[in-house]
């Protein structure tokens, strides 16, 4: 018995053993691609190690691509063009590029690997992408699934950014949860303030990021941000701004007006809310307060399914029936759109302000999906 | 097992013992990559050679460490452990020297490294006690009949979407069902030559 204990642990040593070594002697041989350079935009040059993903070889450089699947190929947020040394297109590529995207060189950046010197364009605008460091300020109940958290950037301790980005929180490992993700949250705050960010962060049941924020983040933690991201923004226009959001989607609307606050604009601008019961909505207050204070601002939350004790006296219906009464009774062709929250909302309510002539080149969106 | 030639075997791990759709081996793979006939193929390619490389690999270390050691019943950790570590070098290897053939087949490599019809295949060949060059013989034809298999599946699959399917059955329902039949197709075959 015991020289059969002893054989069997020499030979499962001596089998690991070796493979171990001939596994690290390929890495070291084969899977080593030395140093590689990245040329960015013809002007700055990166000296990176090889055989990383493009996506975190840009990211230990401090050049943040957005990603919000963290690489798994899913999200197709990492795209950036890639003019030389890129090797030929991935079968995990296909499916995220156009036609018009491969022809102009356009690459999902976690797929492709640095394994020869790199040539790249990105927009100018991701060199202003860094990492925060913060520190929680202040976490508050807005509904009964939904948080505001208020970020106190330590370092760099000011962010800039336009009004309807968002900001990628990173979560830390927690109970049976291994791993760190990067989830996209708008930011809620004004861009005048630029030491704090607020993320209003809504409870997906069993998300990754969401339960630890809602579960595991205190007061005073810290976390890190990366951002800003994102072009969802305020566009020039002479017609009327029609605003739809529901839930979180609140968030990047408040940074919006309060942009528009301080440019004190003279358009009309008309705020649809979407939500099923009372306990649903939340910022009541501020948005009385933008209705002061912005000339033209109508604030218009509905209920789909109102209960009997919230003795509701709004509007009643999906969102989409306010809306389509709404557009029916103005003048659509030089309205701008702007929506935010979940897919099925924004596209539903998408349809609806086509419907109604608005031009579709004037509605813009980001789905929180 | 001394007797049969390789040629037979090779052809009855194609037809008559087709390790998918007579042992059910290697399942997962083929529901999930048989959408596309063009990742089929590369997933098939994949599976045959590393089927083959594999077979080879885990015989020697079998007749000439585990069985000489009396150590036989290490056969499924050891055999695992084997093709994990060379689906890793292969990988690594292709991707370096080949870029056309890292399209095609290398980014499949870390898919199928616990595809259990790998397994299979090698606990088959040891079971059944077959030499070196019957193994190599069974693992291609293995690999080759598994290839068929999932190239038939994705160019059904790919016909069939344009079809209409019952809600209830679609995706991985009707592609169940339609494994079955593709089965019992392959019963017909079974007249030919018999191998366990
Ligand atoms: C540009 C952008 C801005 C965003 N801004 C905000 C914001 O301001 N506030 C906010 O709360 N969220 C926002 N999101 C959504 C957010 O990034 C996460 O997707 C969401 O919080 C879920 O993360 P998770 O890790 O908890 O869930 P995961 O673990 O990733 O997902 C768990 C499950 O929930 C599903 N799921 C993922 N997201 C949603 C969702 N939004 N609704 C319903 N089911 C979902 C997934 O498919 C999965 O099955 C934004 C997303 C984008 C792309
Ligand atoms: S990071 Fe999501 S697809 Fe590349």
């Amino acid at each position: 018995m015991t020289v059969l204990i002893l054989k069997t642990i020499f030979l499962i040593t001596a089998i690991n053993g070796v493979l171990a070594v001939l596994l690290v002697i390929a890495e070291r041989y084969l899977a080593n691609y030395g140093e590689c350079k990245i040329q960015i935009n013809d002007q700055k040059e990166i000296q990176v190690n090889g055989g990383t993903s493009l996506l975190s070889a840009l990211s230990s450089q401090k050049i943040f691509l957005p990603s919000a699947c963290g690489g798994r190929g899913t999200c197709a947020y990492c795209k950036c063009k890639v003019q030389n040394g890129a090797g030929p297109l991935l079968p995990t590529e296909v499916p995220f590029l156009t036609q018009t995207e491969i022809e102009s060189q356009i690459r999902l950046s976690c797929q492709v690997k640095v394994k020869q010197d790199l040539q790249i364009s990105i927009p100018e605008a991701l060199f202003a992408i860094q990492k925060f460091d913060s520190e929680i300020e202040l976490i508050q109940d807005l509904t009964y699934d939904i948080k505001l958290i208020r970020l106190k950037l330590l370092e760099p301790d000011h962010i800039q950014f336009k009004a309807g980005q968002y900001v990628q929180l990173v979560s830390q490992p927690y109970g049976k949860v291994k791993g760190s993700v990067q989830r996209a949250y708008s930011i809620a705050s004004p861009t005048y303030e630029t030491g704090i960010v607020d993320l209003m962060i809504r409870l997906v049941p069993e998300g990754i990021c969401t339960t630890w924020v809602h579960e595991v983040l205190k007061e005073k933690d810290h976390v890190q941000i990366i951002g800003p991201m994102g072009d969802f923004k305020m566009h020039e226009g002479e017609g009327e701004i029609i605003m739809v959001a529901g839930g979180s989607g609140m968030a990047p609307m408040v940074s919006l007006l309060s942009d528009i606050l301080c440019k004190s604009g003279q358009r009309k601008i008309t705020y649809f809310f979407g939500a099923v019961t009372k306990r649903d909505l939340f910022f009541l207050d501020e948005m009385a307060e933008f209705e002061r204070k912005i000339p033209n601002f109508t604030f218009v939350p509905a209920l789909s399914d109102p209960q009997p004790d919230d003795g509701w006296k709004g509007t009643t219906g999906l969102i989409t029936v306010p809306l389509a009464n709404y557009l029916s009774s103005i003048q659509t062709d030089k309205a701008q759109g702007y929506l935010c929250g979940s897919p099925g909302m924004i596209h539903a309510c998408i349809s609806v302000m086509k419907e109604k002539g608005m031009p579709g080149d004037q509605i813009f969106f980001d789905p929180f999906g | 097992m001394e007797g049969l030639s390789p040629w037979v075997l090779f052809f009855a791990a194609i037809f008559t013992g087709n390790i998918l759709l007579t042992y059910f081996l290697g399942m997962c793979s083929f529901l999930s990559v048989s959408k596309q006939l063009k990742t089929a193929f590369g997933l098939g390619l994949a599976v045959t050679f590393v089927l083959t490389i594999t077979a080879a690999l885990n015989w020697l270390v079998y007749w000439y460490l585990l069985d000489p050691l009396g150590l036989e019943y290490l056969r499924y950790i050891v055999f695992i452990v084997v093709i994990a570590a060379s689906v890793q070098l292969l990988e690594m290897f292709i991707e370096r020297y080949s870029e056309s053939l890292y399209i095609n087949l290398g980014i499949f490599l870390p898919l199928i490294t616990v595809n259990c019809a790998i397994l299979g295949v090698s606990l088959f060949m040891v079971i059944r006690k077959y030499t070196f060059i019957q193994s190599v013989a069974f693992g291609v034809g293995s690999g080759i009949g598994w290839l068929i298999a999932i190239v038939a599946m994705a160019g059904i699959r790919e016909r069939i979407n344009e079809k209409k399917i019952p809600a209830a059955l679609q995706g991985p329902g009707i592609a169940l069902i339609i494994s079955g039949i593709m089965a019992m197709a392959f019963i017909g075959f079974s007249g030919m030559v018999q191998i366990q």
